[in-house]
C-alpha cells in the first residue's frame, strides 16, 4: 500500500491529493495526521493524478505534512451475530468496551438495490400496542414507516414504546415455523442526537432488557458531523445481515435524520456543488432512498428489515425538503402534533395527516379483523369532520350546530382523550383497539356510518350507547 | 445498442479519466453522442452524453464504486436500443430493458449487481408462427406478415422493419412458412433482401415513425367514477396526476393500469418505490382483466427503475417504455403507459447535468427540461400506423412536486404540454376522500369530443348530466364558504339542500374505494345510473321542500343515505331501480 505526502487543498470536510495510481471510486482512505492520530475518509472524486477525499471525523489537525493511504477497497461493515448486545460508534467500533468483534463476513456498506422481482410485498401486521398506530395507520414487518417530529417533542418515547411492544399476534398453524428461525432484533442508529436523548435510550433498553437482543450504534452531537453519512450504511448493512442471513426480523431506529441531511448538505457545500432547494443537494431524494429503500422482505428469506426513521422538521413544516423527500420515499409517515402535546396526549400523534400504506394489505380478516379497514375509514372520517367543526363553533357557538354536528365533536373529543391518549406505558392489543374504535363510532347514528358494511355495523355497533347519548343531547 | 447482439462491433476503446458517482470521462475514446459503452474492468453499461474534444463524458447504468481512472472504456458503436418482439409482456424490465428475473437468476442472489447483462427478450425461446401473408403477396414498411401467440391475450403481429423499405415502397414476399421459431431466425424473405424475423432493434430516444397524429375521440375508459364521468382521457390522449406524497398518485396509476380498456398496459415505475412495483408483480398475474377474463398480466410490461436503483437508468427507462409503446401501437394496438414518477426522471436528468457542469436553469434543472417533457408526451396520440393500422399511446405521467407545490417546474412544464389534469389534494387526501381528486381544479380538455362516445354507448344525455353534477358542485363551493363564517342552520332551506345533494355527490359519487372489491371498478352505465340517482333524490328533495315539506325532515330520511351504499353493489341495476322508487315514495309521503 502506497503513502503519500501530497495533499494540496483542504476545504471544509474535503482533503484534495495528488496520486500516481488509479484511485477507485468510494474507496476508504486513512489520513495520518503529524500528530500522530489516524482519521478516515472516503474518495468522493476520482481524476487521473488527483482524489477529492470526505474525511468523516473532520479535517482539523490535517496539514500538508498528512499522509494518506488508499486502503484499496470500498468501506466495509464487520458483521456477526455476535453485534448484539453491543454498543459501536457511528463507524463501527465498540465502544462498550466488551471484547474485540471477530466478524463473520465484511460487507460493503453502499448495499447493492434489492432486485425488485425478489422482494416480497409486506404484508405482516405488527402489533406496536398503540392504537393511533394499530387501528388508523398499521404497521407491517418490512416497512418503512418515519416518525414526522419536531424539537422538544416526545417522539423518542414513541419510538421506544414502540420498540418496547412490537410484536407479531401468532396465528394459528405455521407459528413452528416462525418461532424457531425467527427471532426479533433491534438496531437503534443515532446520529447527532444529545448525549442526554441518548441516554433516555440505553436506559430504556437496559431497562426492559432489551439491549441483549440489539446493536446500537452512536453518533453524537458532538461527533464528527460527516460521520453521520456512514452511520446509516452501517446500521443497515448490519440489519440486512441479521434479517436475510440470520433470520431475524430487525426493528431499525434512525434517530435524527434531520442531522444526517444537515452533514450531507455540509459536504455538497464543501464541494462547491450547484445545491438544490434550501441549499440540500439535488441528489438528496436518491441519496435518502438508498438508506429507505433497504427495508423490506425478500423472497424465500425469513428475516425482515422494518425502520422508523426519525425526523424533526425544521419550523415543524413539513414542506421542507427532509420531510418532503422522505414522504415521498418512505410507506407513510407517523406525525408527532406540537397541539396534542401541549394538551398532553399521549403519544401525541395526529392520525389525519399520519398514513400507513402498507396497511391495506396488512389488515382484514385472518391478519387483524374483518372490520378492520371499514372502521378505519369512518372513523377518520368522523374525526376530519369533528376537527373541521371546531372550527366553526369557535365562531357560532354548539348551539347553532345540528345534533349530528355536535356528535362529530364529542367523537373527536373523545376520539382524541380515549383512543389517542393511551399512556406511553399502556400496551393494547388489536382487539381492544378495535373495540374501542366500535365505541367511539357507535356514538353516531347507524345511517352516519356510510364507510363501513352494513354486516359489521349489525356485528359491533353499541345500540344502547347512541340511544343513551341521544337522550342525553336532548337535555 | 441493444444487448441481444453480440458486442463484437466494437470500435475502439478508450481510457478512464476521472470517475464522479455516475459520471465518467474517458480519453481517446471513438464514439458518437449516445452510442453505449462499456465501462471499466467489470464491464459496466453506459451511455455517450457529452463530447468535448478528447473528453468524452458517460453517463453510467451501473454503480460506480471502485471504478478508476486508468481502467478501460469500450464503445458498442451503437445507440442505446430496446429489443423489441415477442416476451415484452409478463416481463419485468430494470430502465435499460435488463429483465430483472433474468437476472436473479444470472446473479444467484436477490440484489442487484454489477456487469450482469442480458438480453430484453428471451432468445431462445421458439414461438408458433402463423402467417398472414403468402409469398408473391406485396408488402410495405411496417406491414405484418405474420402472428404468434404471445399470451392468451394478445397476439403479438411480426412486422416488416420500419427502415427495410422507404416510404410507400413495396416488395414481394419470397418465402414464408409457418411453424416453430426463436425471434433470431428468419421468418419471411423479401424480394429486396430483407430477411424478417421477429426481432426488432430501435433506438430509445427517436420515435418509430407514423403516417399521421389523429384527434382521439375514444375516451380511456377507466372505471373510475371521477375520472370517466367528470374529467376523462382519450385514448392516445395524455393526463398528468400531480400531488403531494401520500396523495394517490400510485394507487390511481395502478387502478388504470388494471382497470383501463387498453389492450396493452406499459407501467414505467421510475424512481419510486420497490414495494409498489413487487405489488404490481403479485397482483397482476391473479387479477382478471376486466375484458376478458385472462390474467391482467398477459397484456402488461412492467419496466422498474427504483429509486435506489442508479440513476442513470432512471433517466432512460421512460424512453424504453415509450419505445415499447409505440411498438405495440404500431401493431393496430391501443396502449397505455404510466409512467411513476416523471418528477423522478427529471430529477435524474438534473442529477446528470449538474454532474457535467451545464449551466442550470430554473431550480437547478437543465434548460432542455421543457424539451424534453414535450418531446416525451408528444410520442403519444392516436396515430395512423405506416402499415395503415390505426393505434394509440396514451400517457399518464404523475408528477410529485416538492411540497406539493404545483408552481414548480415539471409540474408547470408537463401542464403546458397534457390535456388531461388530475390535481391530487393533501386536504382529500388527510380526511381519507379518495380518490383525493380536485374537481375544483382539475380538468379534461377532451370532454367535448369524447361526449359523443359516451353519449352513443352509454346514454345520450351523458354530458348534460356531467353538468349537472358540474353545477351543483360548484354551488356547494361557494355555499361552503358562507358555511365556514356562519354555520349550515344559517342558510336558506333551499341552499341547505343543496349541499346535501353535493354532500352524497361527494361521498358516494366521487368517492372511490380502489381496495373494495366491487367499488374498485365502476363501468361508465354505472357511473351514470349513479349520478341519475343522486338527481332523483334531488327533485324529489325539492319538490318537498316546494310543497311545505322542512329541510330537517327531508335531509332525515332512511331512504337516501343508501346511495352511499350504490358503489359497492355488483348487482347495481336493480339497486338502483328501488333505491330510485323508495327514495321517491318516502319523500312523497311528507306531504
Ligand atoms: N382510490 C383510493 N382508494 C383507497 N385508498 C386510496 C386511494 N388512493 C389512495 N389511497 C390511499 O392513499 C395512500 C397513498 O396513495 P399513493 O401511494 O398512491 O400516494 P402517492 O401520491 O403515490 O404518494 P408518493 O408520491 O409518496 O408516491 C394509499 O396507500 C392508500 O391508502
Ligand atoms: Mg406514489
Amino acid at each position: 500500500m502506497k503513502e503519500y505526502q501530497t495533499i494540496t487543498e483542504i476545504s471544509g470536510p474535503l482533503v484534495y491529493a495528488e496520486v500516481d495510481e488509479a484511485i477507485g471510486y468510494d474507496e476508504i482512505v486513512e489520513i495520518e495526521t503529524a500528530q500522530g492520530e489516524t482519521l478516515r475518509g472516503q474518495v468522493l472524486e476520482s481524476s487521473e493524478g488527483v482524489v477529492a477525499i470526505q474525511v468523516f471525523e473532520g479535517t482539523s489537525g490535517i496539514d500538508q505534512n498528512a499522509s494518506v493511504r488508499f486502503l484499496g477497497e470500498t468501506m466495509k461493515m464487520p458483521v456477526t451475530e455476535d453485534l448484539l448486545g453491543r454498543v459501536l460508534d457511528g463507524s463501527g467500533r465498540p465502544i462498550d468496551g466488551g471484547p474485540e468483534i471477530v466478524p463473520e463476513e465484511r460487507q460493503d456498506i453502499v448495499g447493492a438495490a434489492i432486485n425488485p422481482y425478489s422482494r416480497e410485498y409486506p404484508e405482516e401486521f405488527i402489533e406496536t400496542g398503540v392504537s393511533a398506530i394499530d387501528g388508523m395507520n398499521t404497521l407491517v414487518r418490512g416497512q418503512k414507516l418515519p416518525i414526522f417530529s419536531s424539537s422538544g417533542q416526545p417522539h423518542s418515547e414513541l419510538a421506544m414504546q414502540i420498540a418496547r411492544q412490537a410484536s407479531v399476534p401468532e396465528e394459528e398453524g405455521d407459528d413452528e415455523e416462525d418461532e424457531e428461525g425467527s427471532e426479533f432484533a433491534v438496531i437503534f442508529g443515532a446520529m447527532g442526537i444529545t448525549q442526554e436523548e441518548a441516554n433516555e435510550f440505553m436506559e430504556d433498553f437496559e431497562r426492559t432488557g432489551a439491549l441483549e437482543r440489539s446493536v446500537v450504534f452512536m453518533n453524537l452531537a458532538d461527533d464528527p458531523a460527516v460521520e453521520r453519512t456512514v452511520t446509516p450504511r452501517m446500521v443497515l448493512t448490519t440489519a440486512e445481515y441479521l434479517a436475510f442471513e440470520k433470520d431475524y426480523h430487525v426493528l431499525v431506529i434512525l434517530t435524527d435524520m434531520t442531522n444526517y441531511c444537515e452533514a450531507l448538505r455540509e459536504i455538497g457545500a464543501a464541494r462547491e456543488e450547484v445545491p438544490g432547494r434550501r441549499g440540500y443537494p439535488g441528489y438528496m431524494y436518491t441519496d435518502l432512498a438508498q438508506l429507505y429503500e433497504r427495508a423490506g422482505r425478500i423472497e424465500g428469506r425469513e428475516g425482515s428489515v422494518t425502520q422508523i426513521p426519525i425526523l424533526t422538521m425544521p419550523g415543524d413544516d413539513d414542506t421542507h425538503p427532509i420531510p418532503d423527500l422522505t414522504g415521498y420515499i418512505t410507506e407513510g409517515q407517523i406525525y408527532v402534533d406540537p397541539d396534542l402535546n401541549s394538551q398532553g396526549l399521549q403519544p401525541p400523534v395526529n392520525v389525519l395527516p399520519s398514513l400507513s400504506r402498507l396497511m391495506d394489505d396488512g389488515i382484514g380478516e385472518g391478519l387483524t379483523r374483518a372490520d378492520h379497514a371499514d372502521l378505519k375509514d369512518q372513523m377518520f372520517a368522523a374525526y376530519a369532520e369533528g376537527e373541521d367543526l371546531r372550527d366553526l363553533v369557535n365562531i357560532v357557538g354548539r348551539e347553532a350546530l345540528s345534533d349530528l354536528d355536535n356528535k362529530y365533536l364529542d367523537f373527536a373529543d373523545r376520539f382524541e382523550a380515549e383512543f389517542i391518549d393511551q399512556g406511553f406505558d399502556t400496551n393494547r392489543d388489536i382487539e381492544e383497539t378495535l373495540d374501542l374504535g366500535w365505541e367511539l363510532v357507535s356514538m353516531l347514528p347507524k345511517d352516519a356510518l356510510n364507510r363501513i358494511d352494513e354486516e359489521f355495523i349489525e356485528e359491533y355497533y353499541h345500540e344502547d350507547d347512541s340511544e343513551q347519548q341521544v337522550v342525553e343531547s336532548a337535555d | 445498442m441493444s444487448k441481444a447482439e453480440s458486442t463484437e462491433t466494437t470500435v475502439e476503446d478508450g481510457v478512464i479519466q476521472s470517475v464522479s458517482g455516475p459520471v465518467v470521462s474517458a480519453r481517446d475514446l471513438d464514439a458518437r453522442m449516445n452510442d453505449v459503452v462499456y465501462v471499466g474492468d467489470e464491464g459496466l453499461m453506459g451511455e455517450v452524453i457529452e463530447i468535448e474534444g478528447n473528453i468524452t463524458t458517460v453517463q453510467v447504468y451501473e454503480e460506480t464504486s471502485g471504478v478508476g481512472p486508468g481502467e478501460p472504456v469500450e464503445n458498442t458503436g451503437e445507440p442505446l436500443s430496446v429489443d423489441l418482439g415477442p416476451g415484452m409482456l409478463d416481463a419485468i424490465y430494470d430502465g435499460v430493458q435488463r429483465p430483472l428475473d433474468v437476472l436473479e437468476g444470472k446473479m444467484e442472489s436477490p440484489y442487484l449487481d454489477r456487469g450482469v447483462d442480458a438480453p430484453g427478450i428471451d432468445l431462445e425461446k421458439e414461438w408458433e408462427f402463423e402467417p398472414t401473408v403468402e409469398v408473391g403477396d406485396e408488402v410495405g414498411r411496417g406491414d405484418v406478415v405474420g402472428v404468434v401467440e404471445e399470451t392468451v391475450t394478445i397476439d403479438h403481429k411480426v412486422m416488416v422493419p420500419p427502415d427495410a423499405l422507404e416510404e410507400g415502397e413495396t416488395t414481394e414476399v419470397t418465402a414464408i412458412e409457418a411453424g416453430s421459431f426463436d425471434v433470431t431466425e428468419t421468418v419471411a424473405e423479401l424480394a429486396n433482401g430483407t430477411d424478417v424475423s421477429m426481432h426488432q432493434e430501435w433506438p430509445v430516444r427517436e420515435a418509430r415513425p407514423t403516417v399521421e397524429k389523429r384527434t382521439p375521440r375514444q375516451p380511456l375508459v377507466s372505471g373510475q367514477r371521477i375520472l370517466d364521468g367528470l374529467f376523462p382521457i382519450a385514448k392516445g390522449g395524455t393526463a398528468a396526476i400531480p400531488g403531494p406524497f401520500g396523495s394517490g398518485k400510485t394507487v390511481t396509476q395502478h387502478q388504470l393500469a388494471k382497470y383501463a380498456d387498453a389492450d396493452i398496459i406499459v407501467y414505467v415505475g421510475c424512481g419510486e418505490r420497490g414495494n409498489e412495483m413487487t405489488e404490481v408483480i403479485e397482483d397482476f398475474p391473479e387479477l382478471e382483466d376486466p375484458a376478458n377474463g385472462n390474467p391482467l398480466m398477459a397484456r402488461t410490461s412492467l419496466i422498474a427503475n427504483t429509486s435506489n436503483m442508479p440513476v442513470a437508468a432512471r433517466e432512460s427507462c421512460i424512453y424504453t417504455g415509450i419505445t415499447i409503446a409505440e411498438y405495440y401501437r404500431d401493431m393496430g394496438y391501443d396502449v397505455a403507459l404510466m409512467a411513476d414518477s416523471t418528477s423522478r426522471w427529471a430529477e435524474a436528468m438534473r442529477e446528470i447535468s449538474s454532474r457535467l457542469e451545464e449551466m442550470p436553469g430554473e431550480e437547478g434543472y437543465p434548460a432542455y427540461l421543457a424539451a424534453r417533457l414535450a418531446q416525451f408526451y408528444e410520442r403519444a396520440g392516436y396515430f395512423e400506423n405506416v402499415n395503415g393500422t390505426e393505434g394509440s399511446v396514451s400517457a399518464i405521467g404523475a408528477v410529485s412536486p416538492p411540497g406539493g407545490d404545483f408552481s414548480e417546474p415539471v409540474t408547470q412544464n408537463t401542464l403546458r404540454i397534457v390535456k388531461t389534469f388530475w390535481a391530487l389534494d393533501a386536504d382529500l387526501a388527510e380526511r381519507r376522500h379518495f380518490p383525493s381528486i380536485n374537481w375544483n381544479e382539475s380538468y379534461s380538455l377532451y370532454k367535448d369530443q369524447l361526449d359523443p362516445w359516451f353519449e352513443e354507448h352509454v346514454e345520450e344525455d351523458w354530458a348534460e348530466k356531467r353538468q349537472w353534477a358540474v353545477d351543483i358542485l360548484d354551488e356547494e363551493t361557494e355555499l361552503q364558504e358562507i358555511v365556514q363564517l356562519v354555520g349550515k342552520d344559517a342558510l336558506p332551506d333551499d341552499q341547505q339542500l343543496t349541499l346535501e345533494v353535493a354532500r352524497y355527490l361527494r361521498e358516494a359519487y366521487l368517492q372511490q374505494n380502489a381496495f373494495h372489491p366491487v367499488d374498485t371498478f365502476c363501468p361508465p352505465e354505472k357511473t351514470y345510473l349513479m349520478l341519475t340517482t343522486i338527481e332523483t333524490f334531488h327533485d324529489e328533495a325539492f319538490d318537498a321542500l316546494e310543497a311545505g315539506v322542512p329541510v330537517e325532515d327531508i335531509v332525515d330520511t332512511e331512504a337516501a343515505p343508501r346511495i352511499n351504499r350504490i358503489g359497492v353493489q355488483e348487482d347495481y341495476e336493480e339497486y338502483i331501480e328501488d333505491l330510485k322508487s323508495a327514495i321517491a315514495d318516502e319523500l312523497r309521503s311528507l306531504y
